[in-house]
């Protein structure tokens, strides 16, 4: 039966655009999945090895100016008058790209801050988003600064000379961010399942024990740095790409801080729980808009965050697999074979 | 099979080791006795590449492993039993000695030896699927201990396996530890129990504020002057 709960998941989401046809709707479906993506890769770092990256936000917004500049094009003058033109290069690369950039500048974070961890992971990860929000704010020649990226080409899949597939449409879009959502799914599955994911997850549990046991700490922290920070970066493309617009807001604190509580009420550590915690914050305010005003909305976005966490201090996702786990056979799984054991 | 000579270990400005010098040969058990904060603890954490050491030679089998790491340490065959928290909580057993067997590559045999643990542990055979958090503070020892044999070491550290246990389970553990002595592993333990570690070593240290001050058969300590009234309570 529990394995069934992710493809029924799926089929179900698969159908959404079937039978929803609101365009705002569809929209909340679109933005809300981008960012349980977002979610999903903040969850490898925060839920699997237990590192708080309160800058998770700024993974997100280079993947989100690098896809944007490639499939956009720049003409800029470095200092000492190198100037460098890029021409506008198709979508899908900027995709790649912008993935791949934000892949590496998680390496580059990780390798600088886990040599220092707890509290200055938390502070460098903060420093470097707000540098990042600097850098696309004052960088106006490149990033066109408070004025915004403005028509950002969308997404184009396509081989040359067979044809090209545009997600101009809100339904192609959903797909999109769905396909992009389960595979970010599998990849962290397989990563987390592998012995990498062993070695992760004992690092959250026992660090000076992981290490007697030969896990190279800086090593493992530093692959779900880049995993995490290129699953953001990705996440921050299709963001730009739907969109069609981005200014350096996508870089504020605020997306953080909605990421991490999509990990934290869902559950971290768990597959589901940032899709889950995902789900419930992303639509709470689209659910209250019908009866409350904005000022109400948040209010009861607060509360029900508070509710959670003093109800599920661990999040929905284990408090939900606990009660489906009969009490019986958690307690003593295998009754006979402990049995034989009891009579040497 | 182990050589430290004069090594020097530092947290901050912080001197913990000045200097120790220690030889331990194949198969012997060797006792490293000590009051709080002699560094005794920082002494395994030295060996097992956990620490950094400052300035001195450690030397296993003839090689230097001064500046290995931790991982290459372990390849190298010695295990290191920490103190405190010993086993990752929320793993199950069968995952926590799995996990000792991280550096291993050869599937067959670490299911053979996860096997031969449950034979000595059959507490641990009934709990397999358990998570480790919920054992009792000596099946928990006990998972330690196993998880440590899982790495095939040949030079076994304990870092007081007697700490926080019913007197019982206690007699239990250094039974244990002797029957892996008996079986040809070389042990090294840090104990606070002196008498117990005193009793059963082969040869012992004692440390005292980051030197060795004493060194000599377990019985020759028993008798010392300045160990019975320090260590042994008169």
């Amino acid at each position: 039966m529990k394995r069934l709960v992710p493809y029924i998941a799926l089929a179900v989401f698969a159908s959404v655009p079937l039978w929803l046809h609101d365009p705002y709707l569809l929209n909340a479906f679109i933005t809300t999945g981008i960012l349980i993506v977002a979610a999903m890769s903040l969850n490898l770092l925060l839920g699997y090895t237990g590192q708080l990256s309160l800058g998770h936000v700024a993974f997100f917004g280079i993947g989100a100016y690098t896809s944007a500049l490639v499939s956009l094009g720049f003409d800029v003058e470095l200092i000492g008058g190198i100037r460098v033109v890029h021409e506008p290069w198709p979508v899908w690369t900027g995709f790649v790209i912008g993935t791949l950039v934000a892949a590496l500048c998680g390496y580059a974070v990780g390798k600088l801050s886990f040599k220092v961890r707890g509290a200055y992971f938390v502070i460098v990860t903060i420093s470097f988003a707000e540098v990042v929000r600097l850098v696309a704010l004052n960088w106006v020649e490149l990033t066109q600064g408070p004025l915004a990226l403005t028509s950002i080409p969308p997404m184009t899949l396509g081989v040359p000379g067979v044809g090209y597939l545009d997600f101009y449409s809100k339904q192609s879009n959903y797909y999109l961010v769905l396909a992009v959502l389960v595979v970010s799914y599998i990849v962290i599955q397989r990563l987390v399942y592998s012995r990498v994911g062993r070695a992760m997850i004992a690092l959250k549990e026992n660090e000076s024990l992981a290490v007697s046991v030969g896990i190279d700490v800086t090593r493992y922290l530093v692959l779900a740095a880049v995993f995490s920070a290129g699953i953001a970066g990705a996440a921050g493309s299709l963001y730009a790409h739907y969109l069609k617009i981005i200014d350096p807001d996508v870089f504020a604190f605020l997306y953080t801080v909605t990421m991490v509580i999509m990990v934290i009420s869902g559950g971290k550590g768990t597959l589901a729980g940032p899709i889950v915690g995902g789900l419930i914050f992303g639509f709470i305010p689209v659910a209250a808009r019908s009866f409350a005003t904005p000022e109400i909305q948040w209010i009861l976005y607060g509360l029900l965050m508070i509710i959670i966490v003093f109800v599920l201090p661990k999040g929905i996702v284990p408090a939900v697999e606990k009660w489906f786990a009969a009490p019986s056979t958690r307690a003593d799984p295998e009754p006979l074979q402990a049995k034989m054991h009891d009579t040497p | 099979m182990l050589h430290i000579n004069g090594l020097v270990c530092r947290y901050g400005k912080v001197e913990a080791l000045k200097g120790v010098t220690l030889s331990i040969g194949q198969g012997q058990l060797v006792a490293l006795i000590g009051a709080n904060g002699a560094g005794k603890s920082t002494t395994l954490r030295a060996i097992s590449g956990i620490l950094p050491s400052a300035a001195g030679r450690i030397t296993f089998d003839g090689h230097d492993i001064t500046k290995c790491s931790a991982r290459e340490i372990l390849s190298k065959g010695i295990a290191h039993c920490p103190e405190g928290r010993r086993v990752f909580p929320d793993m199950t057993v069968d995952e926590n000695l799995d996990m000792g067997a991280y550096l291993r590559t050869d599937r067959r045999e670490i299911a053979a030896d996860r096997e031969r643990i449950f034979g000595m542990f059959p507490r641990l055979a009934e709990r397999r699927h358990q998570v480790a958090g919920t054992l009792s503070g000596g099946e928990q020892q006990m998972l330690a201990i196993g998880r440590a044999i899982m790495s095939k070491p040949r030079l076994m550290m304990f870092d007081e396996p007697s700490l926080g246990l019913a007197p019982n389970i206690v007699e239990q553990v250094f039974s244990i530890i002797d029957s892996i002595r008996k079986s040809g592993t070389t042990v090294l333990m840090v104990e606070q129990n002196a008498y117990s570690a005193l009793e059963m070593c082969d040869y012992a240290y004692l440390l005292e504020t980051g030197s060795i001050v004493l060194s000599g058969s377990g019985k020759d300590l028993i008798d010392d002057e300045h160990v019975r009234s320090a260590y042994l309570g008169g």
